[in-house]
């Protein structure tokens, strides 16, 4: 059984990995004008919902299996992912708008959070895997 | 510069492959011109005689690489083909007539925009005729311009090479190499080989016929195509390829009110020099500037004619028209050039990604720089070469220290800094000293004033007596001359802090505030081959760049050094060689280039405009109908455009109705659309028909429209499902669209749903809905940006119509706001003159279309957030499908790099935009501050307008992200923060006063003229789309408009004297000095002017005398004076004489004539009137002085 949660966990973290990645590329080939501000979020937009499921997931997973420790490390992340998305002003595209992603250094703050999240999903993808093996 | 091979690695940097930017753009959009300049490469290498071997072996790379892809060239060959007849028709154009374009124009235009629109990219003709095509096109396109510039002339130097020089340099180096070989040999004997071949231009532009026509050998291929073209131009087209001359040719017509060292004449030279020895297929090289400074007759007495001397050389190719030893152009022609130049290219929509290409962008290093193999001329290489650089701030002035004696003394040494120590030797130290001198006694005069503190508690008058001035830069003089003017470029601090520290620790906002597409009365349009930009950040040459030698260059952005071209060597003005500095791209901080093909993707755009006509119930009620519908049939013919231009109209209520205006039809055919939810065209086409050819079509529906739906029924308003056929009907060509709504929409997608709630209209606390209420608008928005479409909203509702939402439909596509709120024809007659009068600017104001821009600074510099309507598509880089003279821009900037190494920054805006003409044309500007080191220097500098103006953009933003409270507190936080921070380092104040530095002494006054502002007020009832209009309106204004907006100018008019009058066009204008904007300064004998900017209010005191009353307003006396005035009558006295004179001088002053109306104590609209006198205490905000008292205590706190 604990093996089957870590299994899927490790999965999951995988895509939120790559997903993380992913996030970092667009941005970047925004920020270096290869891409325009629109297909960006588009691009975007299309995968935050996938990723604040499957945060969700896992978090909840943790939580039914009482992996108290890393449900704790996940909560504030999960958490950030739910407050994100609801935020989102009722005129704007998404969590990434294009009109207003080359403002007030929103680019930047937004491959910050990406770089984040990258590195936590790395902790916890190798947390998972010690967990696994023990 | 050899194969792919050598990319650097960054993936974009493919489209910017060793080919130069046609190749990356020939990839990108092969409809575009790109494609054209392969040819020039090969054609110019392959054409080089054997003596032209000894190149640097890099030369030869390029020619291989397109003579083997012969693809590309027939890529080319297409291109060509359109441009052959097209561009002909554009620029002959201003060569006949600019006023009236020839008929063969026009017969030209329309086969050009034709063949445009219908071709597609992919070519069908031969490969091999590429390079003939290619000629020709390009040939008449030089010669064309050489037209417009009054110069004839065309020899062509591999002919193409011309144009792809011109926007990227580039490619085609190894011609720019190669000339110097030749001009080489030529220039040490020859000096300066007479032109007369080109000497046609003058009043002769029509003799023109080819400088050395006779010389050349024309192919059939040319003539042929000539004849196709019934223009005379045509003929022109020299085989440029077959001989063997080189012609720097320039026409230039110069007004020089610079007081430089430019002569006051307007030069015009043709050179041509000829490199004998070399047989028949030697290069043509030919570079035509123009450089037309165009001044209309404006107001002032300026000399309104411009005045070209003509310098003929000996005619020693061929016997062309003596020329005309001037040229005079009219006033007229000028004002037309100038107005007439709007329109941008943007990257089209297929690959957004490739505007780059065309306006910018890293292009790759893949060359070394190397220094011309030429001797240099034989003149002299002087200082004159090198610009004086500005110079640190020198010591402070005993006085200065007084004030500020916490304040590090600057070093006094004005020396270069590293960075531009390349030119010292030609910089002799005594001209260092004697200009340092003259900063220092400059300074000694200026900057103990900006700096002179300011007790604000009590010094009640600081208003200035007459407008407040724009603080000039600290420079030397030269530099300042040159400097960018105000009204176009402003910058919040005219001296820049050296780090981002010093700029936290300043607590002032650092940002540009930019009014790019101005009406100018003077602009100097540079028609030039080569178009001489940086090569690593693509900016264009300025005054502020150095040169570090006859020929190289220093950019001045990013200090790389470039090569300066050969065609550039030449000055025109002075007609001599090698004084690149005096260029008028170098003495003009402000002008226009006509682009060739390479700044297009696409052909250029004619004029669309389409109407989207509100014509439900409401609408009708209102009556706005009519006026519409009545202007434009008054401004139809000034609609700016040429033969193509095109309009359209669409109706809609809860259906949509389309009109078609199909030439031939005895009368317009409405069709009904009633599907809103999937919405189509009836009619692929003949709903957008040109203006010229359904003209009698167009004027009957616009007489019959007004009356077509005089008992409709229909309440409903489907405004989205309009919209989106409205842009189905523009994305292929893009253009304009105006939308007239009168309520809010209800039906179909898009629809809203009311969300004020009037009991909170005064409420202190929360306002809501700022921002929109769906995304639908600002999606249609993208949509219509990325097909170069623009939507102007026209407001006129009595309800709430949640402009919030809509105003998303302009905001990201470029567009104008007009809000015209309780609009009723005859019920509210101010309102309606506005309409109209908005309307008669709107439809005849100059337009840019698939314009760009781009700004860029110093680097060390970097924009973080830009203000303004239009879709930002890169870090520094906006798109604007369109752009109108009326639209300002702000940025905020911030200093990531110190700026240690440099005493001086820069900022360049680039306006890429396609005129109503069809003309691509590239409007730039620089602007030029230093860098200072002190926190005092950087208050010394404060812009305090343009920092109003930037705190006022930035709190909308905030009050839609966060709350109205949050902006509210934040701008109050601006001025106490501000102020703290400057007592500070003025350790000798008494901390118990309120100290302002003399530039900062009206920020608390403009600050609270904005927390009074429409937009941010809180407790005094306000209506949301009035707050959201004032919102959209500080975003999108100039700041010369919107300062007028946030602190209106009161003047006493009832006792005009002659006492400090102006004199404008024989005319005596009265100045009277400006009031407060308190009720203490109105009193019941006088009569008061306010002017808002958009509307003048004039208030007349119970008491006011009875002859003012009589004379001025023509009634008797104060009673007879109606309710509703909003003229003065033409009296024949002496106070109604400068009355008038007064108020048409503040009218001549902007570019809307605003709406007059006359207030007397018991009007209704007195509250209009009284609002704006903000010094006052109100119920719910602070007067002037409880204001100051309560920045006071927070500073102290």
């Amino acid at each position: 059984m604990e093996s089957v949660v870590f299994i899927f966990s490790l999965i999951d973290c995988c895509a939120l990995i790559f997903l993380s990645v992913y996030f970092i590329i667009t941005l970047s080939d925004l920020e270096c004008d290869y891409i325009n501000a629109r297909s960006c979020c588009s691009k975007l937009n299309k995968w935050v919902v996938p990723e604040v499921i499957g945060h969700a997931v896992v978090t909840v997973l943790m939580l039914i299996s009482l992996h108290w420790f890393i449900f704790l490390l996940n909560l504030p992340v999960a958490t950030w992912n739910i407050y994100r998305y609801i935020m989102v002003p009722s005129g704007n595209m998404g969590v990434f708008d294009p009109t207003e992603i080359h403002n007030r250094g929103q680019l930047k703050s937004h491959m910050k959070e990406a770089m984040i999240k990258l590195g936590f999903h790395l902790l916890c993808f190798f947390m998972y895997l010690y967990r696994l093996e023990w | 510069m050899s194969a792919p091979a050598g990319l650097p690695p960054r993936p974009a940097a493919a489209a910017f492959s060793p080919v130069g930017p046609g190749g990356s753009r020939e990839a990108a959009a092969p409809a575009g011109g790109a494609a054209h300049c392969h040819n020039g490469p090969v054609q110019s290498q392959m054409q080089f005689p054997p003596g032209y071997g000894s190149h640097p072996p890099n030369y030869s790379a390029p020619s291989g690489h397109y003579s083997q892809v012969p693809n590309k060239a027939a890529a080319s060959h297409l291109d060509h083909q359109y441009r052959a007849s097209y561009y002909p028709g554009y620029y002959s154009a201003p060569a006949q007539n600019v006023m009236t374009p020839s008929v063969g124009s026009n017969v030209l235009n329309a086969q050009g925009s034709q063949q445009l629109y219908n071709k597609t990219p992919p070519h069908t003709g031969g490969a091999s005729d590429g390079p003939v095509q290619g000629a020709i096109s390009s040939a008449s396109y030089l010669h064309m311009s050489a037209q417009q510039s009054y110069s004839a002339f065309d020899n062509h130097y591999s002919t193409s090479v011309s144009s792809s020089v011109a926007s990227q340099g580039f490619p085609l180096n190894s011609d720019h190499y190669a000339m110097p070989v030749v001009s080489g040999a030529m220039y040490p004997s020859v000096s300066y080989p007479p032109a007369a071949a080109g000497s046609a231009y003058g009043q002769t532009f029509t003799s023109q016929s080819l400088p050395a026509v006779g010389q050349f050998k024309e192919t059939n291929a040319f003539s042929s195509q000539s004849t196709s073209v019934p223009h005379s131009l045509q003929q022109h087209v020299p085989a440029g390829y077959n001989t063997t001359l080189s012609t720097i040719s320039s026409a230039q017509s110069v007004q020089d009110n610079l007081c430089r060292n430019l002569p006051g004449s307007v030069a015009k030279v043709n050179n041509q020099i000829k490199t004998g020895g070399i047989d028949s297929s030697q290069p043509v090289h030919s570079v035509s500037q123009n450089v037309a400074f165009t001044k209309p007759g404006v107001g002032t007495s300026a000399s309104s004619a411009v005045v070209s001397s003509v310098r003929s050389p000996a005619p020693s190719l061929s016997s062309q028209p003596s020329s005309s030893p001037s040229v005079t152009q009219s006033p007229e022609l000028a004002l037309q050039e100038a107005l007439d130049s709007s329109s941008t290219t943007s990257s089209a929509s297929p690959v957004l990604n490739n505007y780059d290409a065309l306006e910018g962008g890293g292009y790759p290093d893949t060359r070394s720089v190397t220094s011309s193999p030429v001797p240099a001329p034989s003149v002299p290489q002087t200082s004159k070469a090198s610009k004086p650089f500005g110079y640190g701030y020198p010591a402070l002035q005993p006085g200065y220290q007084n004030a500020t004696p916490t304040t590090p003394v600057q070093p006094s040494n004005p020396g270069h800094h590293p960075g531009f120590q390349h030119y010292p030797q030609h910089y002799p130290g005594v001209n260092q000293l004697s200009s340092s001198l003259g900063s220092l006694s400059l300074q000694h005069s200026q900057q103990p004033e900006s700096l002179r503190p300011v007790n604000l508690t009590h010094d009640r008058n600081i208003l200035p007596v007459s407008s407040v001035p724009a603080p000039v830069p600290n420079l030397n003089s030269d530099l300042r001359k040159l400097n960018c003017s105000p009204d176009s470029f402003r910058c919040t601090l005219t001296n820049i802090p050296q780090t981002q520290a010093l700029l936290n620790k300043a607590k002032l906002p650092l940002g540009l505030l930019l009014h790019p597409f101005r009406d100018l009365t003077q602009l100097p349009v540079i028609t030039s081959s080569t178009i001489v930009r940086c090569r690593s950040c693509r900016t264009y040459i300025n005054p502020f760049v150095s040169f570090i030698d006859q020929r190289r260059w220093k950019c001045n952005l990013c200090y790389r050094v470039n090569d300066v071209p050969e065609e550039f060597m030449y000055n025109p003005l002075t007609r001599s060689y090698g004084e690149p500095h005096k260029r008028p791209e170098v003495q003009n901080s402000t002008v226009e280039f006509i682009a060739s093909s390479d700044y297009m993707l696409r052909p250029p755009q004619p004029a669309v405009y389409l109407f989207v006509l509100d014509v439900s119930h409401n609408a009708v009620e209102a009556g706005y109908l009519t006026i519409v519908c009545q202007s434009l049939l008054e401004n139809l013919d000034k609609l700016p455009g040429d033969s193509r231009t095109r309009i359209g109209f669409i109706t809609f209520d809860s259906t949509v109705q389309f009109y078609n205006l199909q030439e031939g039809l005895s009368q317009p055919q409405m069709l009904i659309v009633s599907d809103i939810d999937d919405i189509f065209l009836p009619t692929p086409d003949s709903l957008l028909v040109n203006l010229h050819e359904s003209k009698e079509l167009i004027k009957d529906l616009l007489n019959a429209l007004p009356n077509m739906f005089t008992n409709t029924r229909e309440t409903h308003s489907a405004l989205g499902p309009a919209l989106q056929a409205a842009f189905k009907l523009m994305s292929p060509t893009g253009g304009r669209i105006s939308v007239f709504q009168t309520q809010l929409p209800s039906l179909g997608a898009g629809l809203l749903h009311s969300r004020e709630d009037p009991n909170q209209r005064s409420s202190t606390k929360v306002v809501q809905h700022l921002g929109p209420a769906t995304d639908f608008y600002k999606k249609l928005a993208l949509d219509c940006s990325g097909q170069q479409t623009a939507v102007d909203l026209f407001l006129l509702s009595s309800q709430y119509s949640d402009l919030a939402s809509l105003a998303c439909m302009s905001k990201y596509s470029a567009g104008c706001i007009y809000y015209y709120p309780s609009f009723h024809r005859t019920h509210n007659p101010a309102q309606a003159e506005k309409l109209q009068k908005d309307l008669k600017r709107y439809l005849t104001r100059k337009i840019g279309f698939e314009a760009v821009m781009r700004i860029r600074c110093t680097k060390g510099l970097s924009i973080h957030t830009f203000h303004g309507n239009f879709f930002v598509r890169s870090t520094d880089l906006l798109s604007l499908a369109n752009v109108n003279p009326d639209a300002g821009f702000a940025v905020q900037m911030s200093i990531e790099e110190s700026l240690t190494d440099t005493s001086l920054v820069c900022f360049q805006t680039a306006l890429l935009y396609t005129s109503s003409k069809g003309e691509r044309r590239i409007r730039v500007h620089t602007l030029c501050l230093p860098v200072v080191s002190s926190l005092a220097d950087v208050y010394a500098g404060a812009d305090v307008q343009a920092v109003v103006c930037l705190l006022a953009n930035m709190a909308v933003d905030r009050s839609v992200s966060s709350s109205l409270a949050d902006a509210r507190d934040a701008l109050v936080n601006a001025v106490v923060d501000s102020l703290a921070a400057y007592m500070s380092t003025a350790s000798n104040l008494q901390q118990s006063m309120l100290i302002a530095p003399n530039s900062l002494k009206l920020f608390p006054l403009y600050i609270l003229a904005l927390l009074k502002q429409k937009a941010f007020r809180t407790g005094t009832s306000t209506r949301l789309d009035d707050r959201v209009y004032a919102m959209c309106q500080m975003k999108s204004q100039p700041l010369v408009h919107l300062m007028k907006m946030i602190h209106p100018n009161l003047y006493r008019i009832d006792k005009l004297t002659d006492e400090s009058t102006i004199h404008v066009n024989d005319r005596v204008v009265p100045q009277p000095p400006l009031q407060k904007l308190s009720a203490e300064k109105l009193t019941r004998e006088g009569a008061f002017l306010m002017d808002c900017g958009s509307i003048f209010y004039i208030w007349i005191g119970k008491n006011c005398d009875n002859s003012f009353i009589k004379d001025v307003l023509g009634y008797p006396n104060y009673a007879s004076v109606p309710q509703k005035m909003t003229q003065l009558p033409e009296v024949d006295a002496l106070s109604s004489e400068r009355t008038r004179s007064f108020i048409s001088w503040l009218r001549d002053s902007r570019p809307l004539s605003p709406v007059l109306q006359v207030i007397k104590d018991e009007n209704p609209a007195k509250t209009d009137f009284f609002q704006h006198l903000i010094e006052d205490r109100t119920e719910a905000a602070f007067s002037y002085y409880e204001f100051l008292l309560n920045i006071q205590q927070q500073v102290c706190k």
